[in-house]
């Protein structure tokens, strides 16, 4: 590709006003010039932006995340499962955004050992998946439970007497930190599992596609995501069990209640009566741990869960009422689904050849409907459960900062990194025990109110797809499944940024989900602007997440900015029957609200009609 | 005289029969045994061709004339076709030949509600339509025939198209033996194309045996098959019947009849036509439909010629004029798309080791 140029890293823009971000975050997280192999090896190595997982700028302690997984994603490929070409993948940061590169193994004789190694370890876990992956469940689970018994202790004016006729020997200031230590840990902890399985489950999928892209070179890849997906996914419980409490609504007789007033209200009323107290019931139960799911991605700590704020939950319900008494359907055509994935499969096998090949075919069928579950379904245990239980913990912990005037809001506590926030507690703590002022407040509030105006910065940038050098090949399978990186997507990025908005006349993406509608464009960036969706309107975002699945009752089509055909938007249109277009690289900011758009799911392209 | 040893209607004929009615009406009749719509007609046998030769003393003479006749002799090859040619084109068909095919005309007629039915006279070799040769184009093809004294006419053109110069340097090239090549003739009603075109049961640029390609024209089919001109072309996913793509060109010229004077003519598209659609979508899916049927019956894939009629301005039908076996893609040596492999992982492995390329 000789037209395709990417900044070097260490010619990256730099933002006045935002000199010494660095310190924001961690010191490895550097583009650095000061060592001359290190410079070399940024220069040569293909730097991406991580927009799928990271629209907005990072907030300090929200790296935590990031840190998590470029530890366990890596480690499975290199030190654990020894995948025989790829390492680990790195990452550095720049004016806050998070860019990431896979590292190959470049020592080519050592690639024969590896696949031994990877067929022995590897193997072990293809073979016994669901086994492991229901000791995995379980794994989680037992990790969520610790992370909601586990107590933030506040830091009392004096201990209470049980201290010393307990014989304890310790105070809360050492318990503090201490339950700071452990939710730390336990976020890292749940991130170490999050990737048990998950290269091996991308690995197994990206070589179907492989496979029957061979076959078939026409194949576009969403009929065969169509072959492998799942159909009863975790992450559809959420929403099927409003549906159902909708439903249960109507059948009590409440549904009149349910649709008055915001949440607090409709949950009073229905206990004026029996058939409401029924209702409430199944609600509770519902929420536990259903209602944990995030209403954005659950990456960011702003992204609340449904248990947080219960409008959400209740106005999305809501949705559903209105539906049923017009006397739609609202449950997923999931009979019409199974039917379509079931023609595809025995029609493409049948079309293949040899014996050897429909041979293949079951083979690597089998492993990708064997993985695709924990890949779908890791999501709500990591990325919702935990992550919603886990923000509100460290809100608890925020809050004595808060209370020792460190912060002036809650909110604030993001601004921080973690080990930074380890040695304001250790101030708090020594302030509370010494009884004299800690430092904290003088040093805080300001650094943090310089954060927020570097971020506010960092927002209004649009960072580069990529920077550095294109490979030839990738082997890392989230690089290529997740991300859908592929020497397409590349030029469709390039090609996008070129054209002026007014000469604007198509966007393309791949294709998410078949389908050919023309509507009106809503740009919404966040689940807090779903709110304004008409029906038939096309939502054009960032990304989605499955706590956006009511829009899908509203709108004809989706386009996202990022995304392969694995992503969320793609997963939950093909669903229900919705075109989408994914991974267009910059639809959001290149469509406006109000423009009318011709959206082809089967083709990936976009028309802009007005 | 047994008539079906010179005339034989389409639908006695089968595959079996290709050394006697050509790989046209062969496959012609198959297709009416799978019940695809194809126009009738009847084929006029080698037995006949045979016979014609035998009766105007051309057998032996044509041997004769070729004996020593070589590829690069280029003068010798143009002079011995013409001259072949025209003892042909000279010859007479006997009296009770001539009924015969006057016969099998009028039942033609008769049947498809037509007085002098138009009919397409073309070839229809014994070896043109095996897979092996591509002599496709070899031999000549008529449109819009009416009449006995007409359809009499181009059948002795038929005939003597297998000694155009190109069908002999070809057969002396490949090693085939001048007096091994016999012709039979298809005598077949012409569609009055509204539409027409070319159907493959593969994608013939990338060979993928789940796609159905369809290219189309506004009138006869040969502008499609001559190469003349860019058609429409539509892509049709076998197993969902999804039309997944669709490319509509700029569509300049196109064959029809002039209804005054039954002269095949081309003829400009008029501006509104070239670059509209020139199949509905209902169509292009019906069609692949076929398409699938056809590929079932013969078991490999196919290359279809058909066209659509416009019976009443609101309602159409499709036939199929013609279907051979693919040959290119087919020619391919079966192999296993991937080695096959004790397990899944396995095959990630090579997978993995191999990578993926993006530049």
């Amino acid at each position: 590709m000789a037209d395709l140029k990417f900044p070097s890293p260490h010619e990256a823009e730099k933002l006045p006003g935002t000199e010494g971000w660095e310190r924001m975050y961690p010191y490895h997280y550097q583009f650095s010039t000061d060592d001359p192999e290190r410079k070399k090896y940024e220069e040569n190595m293909f730097w991406f932006y991580d927009g799928l997982h990271y629209p907005e700028p990072m907030y300090p302690f929200d790296m935590i995340w990031d840190e998590a997984w470029f530890l366990a994603l890596s480690q499975y490929n290199s030190r654990i499962f020894i995948v025989p070409p790829a390492m680990g993948i790195d990452h550095r940061i720049h004016n806050g955004y998070i860019y990431i590169t896979p590292i190959p193994v470049l020592d080519e004789a050592s690639i024969p050992q590896r696949v031994e190694l990877f067929m022995k370890r590897a193997g072990y876990y293809y073979e016994n998946w669901n086994d492991l992956e229901q000791k995995w469940v379980k794994k989680m689970e037992g990790v969520i439970k610790e992370l909601d018994d586990l107590e933030i202790p506040k830091l009392p004016e004096m201990e209470d007497e049980s201290v010393v006729f307990d014989g304890k020997g310790i105070s809360s200031g050492y318990l503090l930190h201490n339950a700071y230590d452990k939710l730390i840990d336990l976020g890292i902890k749940c991130w170490q599992y999050h990737f048990e399985f998950l290269n091996l489950g991308y690995a197994s999928y990206v070589f179907f596609v492989d496979f029957c892209s061979k076959a078939f070179p026409d194949i576009p890849l969403q009929k065969i995501t169509q072959m492998v997906a799942g159909i009863d996914v975790i992450m559809y419980r959420p929403d099927d069990e409003l549906k159902k409490l909708a439903k249960l609504a109507i059948e009590l007789g409440v549904d009149d209640v349910a649709m008055n007033g915001d949440a607090a209200a409709v949950l009073k009323a229905m206990e004026g009566s029996d058939n409401g107290k029924k209702w409430l019931e199944a609600f509770e139960a519902a929420r536990e741990p259903w209602f944990h799911v995030s209403t954005g991605t659950g990456w960011y700590h702003h992204d609340r869960s449904w248990n947080d704020d219960l409008n959400v939950p209740i106005s999305f319900m809501k949705i559903y009422i209105e539906k049923l008494k017009q006397g739609k359907n609202i449950d997923k055509p999931t009979a019409a689904v199974i039917a379509e994935r079931d023609k595809l499969s025995a029609g493409y096998r049948d079309l293949l050849k040899t014996d050897e090949d429909r041979a293949t075919f079951d083979q690597m069928l089998g492993s990708a409907r064997t993985v695709f579950p924990y890949v779908e379904n890791h999501l709500f245990y990591v990325e919702h459960w935990f992550h919603s239980l886990f923000w509100n913990k460290m809100r608890e912990v925020a809050a004595i900062l808060k209370e020792f005037k460190f912060i002036d809001d809650i909110e604030d506590v993001w601004y921080l990194r973690r080990a930074e926030i380890k040695d304001a507690l250790w101030d708090v703590v020594t302030s509370w025990a010494t009884g004299s002022n800690g430092r904290g407040p003088l040093v805080w509030p300001k650094e943090i109110a310089w954060r927020k105006q570097c971020m506010e910065k960092f927002r209004e940038w649009t960072p580069p797809d990529a920077m550095g050098t294109v490979p030839e090949t990738i082997s890392e399978p989230f690089t290529i499944v997740l991300w859908g990186i592929t020497s397409e997507s590349m030029a469709n990025w390039a090609k996008l940024k070129a054209v002026a908005d007014g000469d604007l006349t198509k966007i393309s993406g791949f294709p998410g989900s078949p389908g050919e509608v023309e509507g009106i464009v809503r740009v919404c960036r966040t689940v807090a602007d779903i709110g304004r969706l008409q029906d038939g309107d096309i939502l054009v975002a960032p990304t989605t997440s499955p706590s956006w699945a009511p829009a899908f009752q509203k709108i004809n089509a989706c386009v996202t900015d990022v995304g392969g055909v694995m992503c969320h938007a793609a997963i939950v249109c093909r669903e229900y029957g919705l075109p989408a277009v994914v991974g267009t690289g910059s639809a959001t900011s290149r469509l406006k609200t109000g423009q009318k758009i011709k959206v082809n799911g089967a083709t990936g392209e976009i028309d802009i009609i007005s | 005289m047994d008539m079906s040893k010179y005339v034989l209607p389409f639908e006695e004929c089968d595959i079996t029969m290709v050394n006697r009615v050509g790989g046209k009406c062969a496959s012609l009749g198959e297709l009416m045994k799978a019940q695809i719509p194809v126009p009738p007609g009847f084929a006029i046998t080698t037995d006949a061709y045979e016979q014609f030769l035998e009766e105007n003393n051309l057998s032996k003479r044509v041997i004769d004339r070729l004996d020593g006749v070589k590829e690069e002799m280029v003068d010798e090859v143009h002079t011995a076709s013409e001259e072949i040619r025209g003892w042909i084109e000279a010859g007479t068909i006997s009296e009770p030949m001539e009924d015969m095919i006057a016969e099998q005309y009028r039942l033609l007629s008769r049947r498809t509600l037509t007085p002098a039915v138009p009919v397409a006279v073309r070839s229809s070799a014994t070896a043109e339509d095996l897979p092996d040769a591509s002599f496709a184009g070899q031999q000549d093809t008529f449109l819009w025939i009416r009449g006995v004294d007409d359809v009499l006419d181009r059948t002795r053109k038929c005939w003597s198209s297998l000694f155009t110069a190109r069908a002999i340097s070809y057969r002396i090239k490949m090693g085939f033996d001048h007096a091994e090549v016999l012709i039979s003739v298809a005598v077949q009603k012409m569609v009055r194309s509204f539409t027409a075109g070319v159907m493959f049961t593969l994608n013939p640029a990338t060979g993928d045996p789940a796609t159905v390609v369809i290219d189309s024209n506004w009138g006869f089919g040969e502008s499609v098959v001559s190469g003349e001109v860019t058609p429409d072309q539509f892509q049709v996913n076998k197993i969902t019947m999804d039309v997944t793509k669709k490319v509509v060109s700029d569509k300049g010229i196109y064959y029809t009849t002039d209804p005054e004077t039954d002269e095949v003519k081309k003829l400009e598209v008029d501006e509104e036509r070239r670059k509209s659609q020139s199949l509905l979508d209902k169509e292009i899916i019906a069609l692949a439909e076929l398409g699938k049927v056809i590929e079932k019956h013969y078991g490999k894939a196919m290359d279809i010629e058909w066209a659509t009629e416009k019976s009443l301005p609101y309602k159409g039908e499709i036939y199929i004029v013609q279907s051979r076996p693919e040959t290119v893609w087919s020619q391919k040596e079966v192999k296993p798309v991937a080695e096959p492999k004790a397990s899944a992982i396995e095959h990630i492995v090579a997978g993995l080791v191999k990578g993926k390329r993006v530049r």
